[in-house]
């Protein structure tokens, strides 16, 4: 993420656009290579050996594939333009719409999770860094330093289960599974956010340091600038380009993870429709979140570009 | 890396993490020979159970144990952990690597791609994998494989791009070193380190990424089992008997927790060389004798004091009179940044300052209220560090950054700071200072933004100027005018000033009276006049020997000063330039006072 | 060695304009000039690190020796092995080199710029500045080089061993006869070594002569303004009170 000066910042935007675009081109033909790469015939994988042939010769027929390859690379792209990604093999509903119905919950569990972590490990990991700064107060660094790391390792799923277990199963207070109501964001939300908080905790803290080792900092202490203003003006501001920069790709780190937790928690959201889709070898509904999931990643990190230009006083486009 | 792993256990969480790697290979070793049996034993009459004396874990649908099942899922969790990292970072340092060997166009389009991968999150990625590779323990590996390695393709490639511009790789190519021999004999032994580290965390995130595959259903399918497909099994009764989730959670959790635990604590040795050691604070009787009322600096035996015997600065003395421009002279590891960081309180943890006396401006630093103290020098002490291009906030206007010392400590309104921060401008001969005040730092040249720096210490009212190497990083001609700049300032407001440097011609061409620092202590202190050809200190006058200026005679040697300066943690007892020193005599061994030489002339020597 | 119309482009940015400059044999030419006059550049393009526009011609094989000592040398390799590496394989007969026949080779370059044999066997980290300056040199004699660029190389030492490193330097071109292109920010260094003086500005050449000549009787006004500002030592010469008039 650097912004390069030469050349001006229009031709940075120029540059970074192209590359949207450009990626956006190679996700379109991974998302429609990948039903041509499984190995041996699709259709047949999906319906089973003891298909008759006519049925599968007919279900070839209406994905298309029995024509050429560039045709029906242009009959996809043409029907994705038109809002159309097939049909599901299993229950014949238009993958569009099982899309549609579904994305907004898995948005809103990972950007609800995304902010919840934000909010709790920026101030957090900015105190200790504070606090621990030149290897003052061991004990906090240790602390911090062990339980981070220990938070950091343990995936979303496991948080997921004994989140479940305790407070659903065992204490009864949330509900176990579903999209039921409000307490039934609160488990899934806290299991999504658990790791990436700390994640940012720790990044939180380094960057901190970073800061508080500068020569701006220096004169700033030595101007004999309150507390609240030296961090909050002078530290916070420089270390948010970093923060956000490992927050975009925490963001879609989080959409990932979120697969994991809406399996656990049965959450209607895309996740738990991939994991269906993929071990029932339903490849249309696959292949239409996998494309999702991709240009949400890549729309995710363009916004961060995008954002970060505008943060960092060096990029000028403020002033655009 | 055998460094690295003698040096490991000096942290808990790295004994942890240790120990819990440990652990996890032992169990893999000895899991199935021990417990595979039982894991394997169908019992009719035990199936689905919860926990019992006989089955702590339970046993699941055919009535195996469990408990023995964790234990032997071990082998395999791991083995196929150890496949997806090794299959992550082979393919990672080989896409890594082959920008460096291809030509030019395709060398950016495998950049490009894994720049755009690096961006996909590693689950993604394992599940398109494994849609192609079809569900199961290979379709797992494979894409939990390719999910690590673009992190590592990244990783070789910033690395390799960072040695392949070092100076050494340069110079090495200039010596006709064949590219072969130059990636084995220069880039490999210098990213091999770093690589390995992050292959330890990788086979976490790689076991992490298998489990929660099989715990999705889309990893290792029955009748073989790991961690992940047990807990899948064992989810799926979680409201029956949420005890049988524990045993593989559990495992997957510690193996997880080991893993990135080892991987921190190896980093973080790599990473960080010194090893503090115990601190300790020399004594300072406070000094008997009257203060000088007009002095406006007054430093009587200043000590900095690191941990493990390190005392960079050490019974320093030094009087600065209103008005006047002292020189604070000597090189790299003498201690005058850190004499002037003491000054200015500004002494980073762990460093440890004491003192006789410290006085600014009449008032014993040591006595004031910490309030008063802040204010004194927030407003009476102005500082100037060497770099410029760091000196100023990046992510803050110019205007700002002065405006609030005035709001802060004067108490002044946003609108009044602020028209004074145009002023301070505008009096440091800046262009436009209004235009200028409303600016970022970055879109002023180096000059401008020494300028600025120098208003910032104006927005007070300076009684003193404390300025650190302030031209150090500027051209000459840039230098002589901030020189210049500060001349004018000081004899304008009255405020003296000190100046940092190891360049002795500067001192010479700014300054009223010279100390010159060896080894943490003054070792003389003369009128800036003597300098050239007055000095009496064998090290001072060396030093003004060994400066080629532009009347030097061009037909001899130079001269110059054979050995170095004992490091901080180094000093002896006696004179600490004896091992340097033509003069050196055995009177030596016990070390000079620094005593009145002349007339405001005071030198540290036996045989001045 | 000639440097002819020599051009360096970064895009659009054109770092060094049409240079055009001899280097005589057995003779040290020094390049001055300020941050961004495109002195280092030049040093690089004639070494062949970097692609240009223009000539060179003659001067046989080029070496350079870097600014920083402390990026200079592999981290991980002896001070006998980084010197070794440019210990051309054949000798002047022809005769490839033995193992004993490097190692000589090794000792000699040590002995050239005055380091003991024992450091041969230790690790950069155990130098100090000046000591990997003098094996940076040494590694660069091993190619026996027509021309030896030196760029900044006593910009990062101490001015009490600077001394030593600028002696060696003259010392070279007195002995071997080694032509030697000695670039400096430092007016007074580059005065004290070099026979020519060249300076540099934004990219173009625009002063050269016989060091005594540049020194005494500049041409160009920026020149004039270079040594203008040279920091001197009050006592030697007219002191200090010139800064606050002038």
């Amino acid at each position: 993420m650097t912004f390069s000066r030469r050349g001006g910042r229009g031709s940075f935007w120029r540059r970074r656009l192209v590359r949207f675009v450009v990626s956006l081109i190679a996700l379109l033909l991974a998302s429609f290579a990948m039903i041509h790469l499984i190995p041996g015939d699709p259709v047949r994988a999906s319906l089973g050996p003891a298909a008759p042939a006519e049925l599968v010769a007919a279900r070839r027929a209406a994905l298309g594939l029995d024509q050429p390859l560039p045709v029906q690379f242009a009959h996809y792209t043409r029907d994705l333009l038109s809002g159309n990604m097939g049909t599901s093999f299993l229950s014949g509903e238009p993958v569009t719409g099982v899309i549609a119905a579904r994305l907004p919950n898995t948005l809103t569990l990972a950007v609800l999770a995304a902010l919840l972590a934000l909010a709790v490990a920026v101030p957090l990991g900015m105190w200790a860094g504070v606090r621990t700064e030149n290897g003052r107060h061991r004990g906090t660094d240790v602390t911090f330093g062990s339980v981070t790391g220990t938070a950091v390792a343990v995936p979303e799923f496991l948080y997921s289960i004994a989140l479940v277990s305790v407070f659903a199963i065992g204490l009864g207070w949330f509900p176990p599974a579903g999209r039921t109501g409000l307490t039934s964001w609160v488990l899934p939300i806290l299991a999504l956010a658990i790791g990436p908080t700390a994640m940012i905790a720790r990044l939180s803290r380094v960057e901190t340091q970073r800061e508080l080792g500068t020569e701006y900092v220096r004169l700033a202490r030595a101007k004999r600038l309150p507390a609240p203003r030296l961090y909050l003006r002078h530290v916070l501001p420089n270390t948010l380009t970093a923060t956000l920069t490992v927050g975009g790709l925490l963001l879609t780190a989080l959409i990932a993870g979120s697969v994991l937790v809406e399996y656990v928690f049965a959450w209607p959201g895309l996740g738990l429709k991939i994991v269906e889709s993929i071990t029932q070898k339903d490849y249309p509904v696959a292949q239409g979140v996998i494309l999702v999931y991709g240009t949400i990643v890549l729309v995710v990190n363009l916004l961060v570009d995008v954002l970060l230009g505008w943060l960092d006083p060096t990029s000028d486009i403020r002033e655009a | 890396m055998g460094r690295l792993i003698r040096r490991l256990p000096s942290s808990p969480a790295a004994v942890a993490g240790a120990v819990l790697v440990t652990l996890m290979v032992i169990l893999a070793i000895i899991g199935p020979p021990i417990w595979g049996a039982a894991a394997e034993r169908i019992d009719p009459a035990a199936i689905l159970q919860g926990s019992s004396a006989a089955h702590p874990l339970g046993t699941d649908n055919l009535g195996r144990d469990l408990l023995a099942r964790v234990l032997v899922a071990g082998r395999y969790s791991l083995t196929l952990a150890l496949l997806a990292a090794l299959i992550g970072a082979g393919a990672g340092i080989v896409l890594g690597a082959l920008p460096s060997v291809l030509p030019r166009r395709a060398a950016r389009l495998v950049t490009g791609t894994v720049n755009a991968l690096v961006a996909f999150p590693g689950l993604l990625l394992a599940m398109f994998t494994a849609v192609i590779a079809g569900l199961g323990a290979k379709g797992a590996v494979l894409g939990i494989g390719a999910a690590i390695a673009p992190g590592f393709a990244r990783l070789t490639q910033t690395m390799a791009a960072s040695i392949a511009g070092a100076d050494y790789v340069a110079a090495a190519r200039m010596l006709g070193v064949s590219r072969a021999r130059i990636l084995v004999r220069h880039v490999l032994p210098n990213i091999a380190e770093p690589l390995i580290l992050n292959l330890t965390q990788a086979l976490g995130g790689a076991l992490l990424g298998l489990a929660g595959m099989s715990f999705l259903g889309l990893g290792v399918q029955p009748p073989a089992f790991d961690w992940g497909r047990l807990l899948f099994d064992g989810f799926a009764r979680i409201y029956v008997t949420p005890e049988v989730a524990l045993g593989p959670a559990l495992a997957v959790a510690l193996a997880g927790i080991g893993f990135n635990l080892l991987g921190d604590a190896l980093a973080k040795v790599a990473s960080r060389t010194a090893v503090p050691g115990k601190l300790s604070v020399p004594v300072v009787p406070p000094e008997q004798g009257e203060p000088d009322p007009g002095a406006v600096l007054e430093v009587k035996d200043l000590s900095v004091t690191f941990p493990g015997g390190v005392q960079p600065v050490r019974e320093l003395s030094l009087t600065v009179a209103p008005g006047e421009i002292v020189g604070l002279v000597g090189e790299s590891g003498s201690g005058k940044s850190l004499t002037a960081a003491a000054v200015g309180g500004l002494v980073p943890y762990p460093g440890a300052v004491t003192s006789g006396r410290l006085r600014l401006c009449g008032a014993d630093l040591g006595e004031l209220p910490e309030a008063e103290r802040r204010k004194l020098l927030g407003t009476s002490l102005a500082m100037v560090f060497q770099d410029p291009m760091a000196s100023l906030n990046p992510a803050l206007k110019v205007g700002g950054q002065l405006a609030e010392v005035s709001i802060v400590h004067q108490g002044a309104s946003r609108a009044d700071a602020r028209r004074r921060a145009v002023d301070r401008l505008g009096h440091v001969h800046l262009p436009e200072p209004e235009k200028q005040a409303r600016r970022h730092p970055h879109q002023l040249s180096g000059g401008m933004r020494q300028r600025a720096v120098i208003a910032m210490g104006l927005m007070g009212t300076p009684k003193l100027i404390i300025a650190d190497e302030p031209t150090t990083a500027l051209d000459v001609t840039v230098q002589r005018q901030i020189l210049r700049l500060l001349r004018e300032v000081t004899e304008e407001t009255g405020s003296a000033a000190l100046f940092i440097s190891h360049d002795i011609a500067v001192v010479g061409e700014l300054c009223d009276r010279v100390a010159v620092m060896y080894a943490g202590r003054v070792v003389e202190e003369l009128p800036v006049e003597q300098l050239a050809t007055g000095a009496a200190h064998p090290y001072t006058r060396a030093l003004v020997a060994s400066l080629p200026d532009m009347d030097t005679d061009r037909s001899g040697p130079l001269a110059s000063i054979p050995g170095r300066q004992p490091s901080p943690g180094q000093v002896g007892a006696g004179c600490a330039f004896t091992d340097r020193c033509p003069l050196a005599t055995a009177r030596c061994a016990e070390r000079p006072p620094l005593v009145t030489y002349g007339k405001a002339h005071r030198v540290a020597c036996w045989e001045a | 060695m000639r440097i002819e119309n020599l051009t360096v482009r970064y895009g659009a940015f054109t770092a060094v304009d049409d240079v055009t400059l001899e280097v005589p044999p057995g003779a040290i030419v020094g390049l001055v000039g300020e941050s961004g006059s495109g002195k280092s550049t030049l040093a690089r393009a004639v070494s062949g690190l970097v692609p240009y526009e223009g000539g060179i011609r003659g001067g046989g094989t080029v070496q350079m020796v870097f600014q920083d000592p402390y990026a200079s040398l592999d981290p991980r390799m002896t001070v006998g092995a980084s010197v070794g590496e440019g210990v051309r394989p054949r000798a002047e007969d022809g005769a490839r080199l033995s193992r004993a026949g490097r190692r000589a080779e090794v000792e000699r370059l040590l002995g050239l710029v005055s380091l003991p044999l024992e450091l041969a066997g230790r690790y950069p980290r155990e130098l100090s500045g000046g000591q990997r300056q003098r094996v940076a040199v040494a590694r660069a004699l091993g190619a026996r080089p027509g021309v030896l660029v030196a760029d900044e190389i006593t910009s990062a030492l101490d001015v009490s061993v600077q001394g030593a490193v600028l002696n060696l330097v003259r010392r070279l071109r007195d002995e071997l006869g080694l032509s030697i292109l000695f670039i400096s920010h430092n007016l007074a260094v580059v005065r004290y070594v070099s026979d020519v003086v060249a300076v540099m500005r934004q990219g173009r050449l625009v002063e050269m002569g016989p060091t005594e000549k540049v020194v005494a009787a500049p041409e160009h006004e920026y020149t004039r303004e270079l040594l203008d500002a040279v920091p001197r030592l009050a006592g030697r010469q007219d002191p200090a009170r010139g800064l606050i008039t002038g």
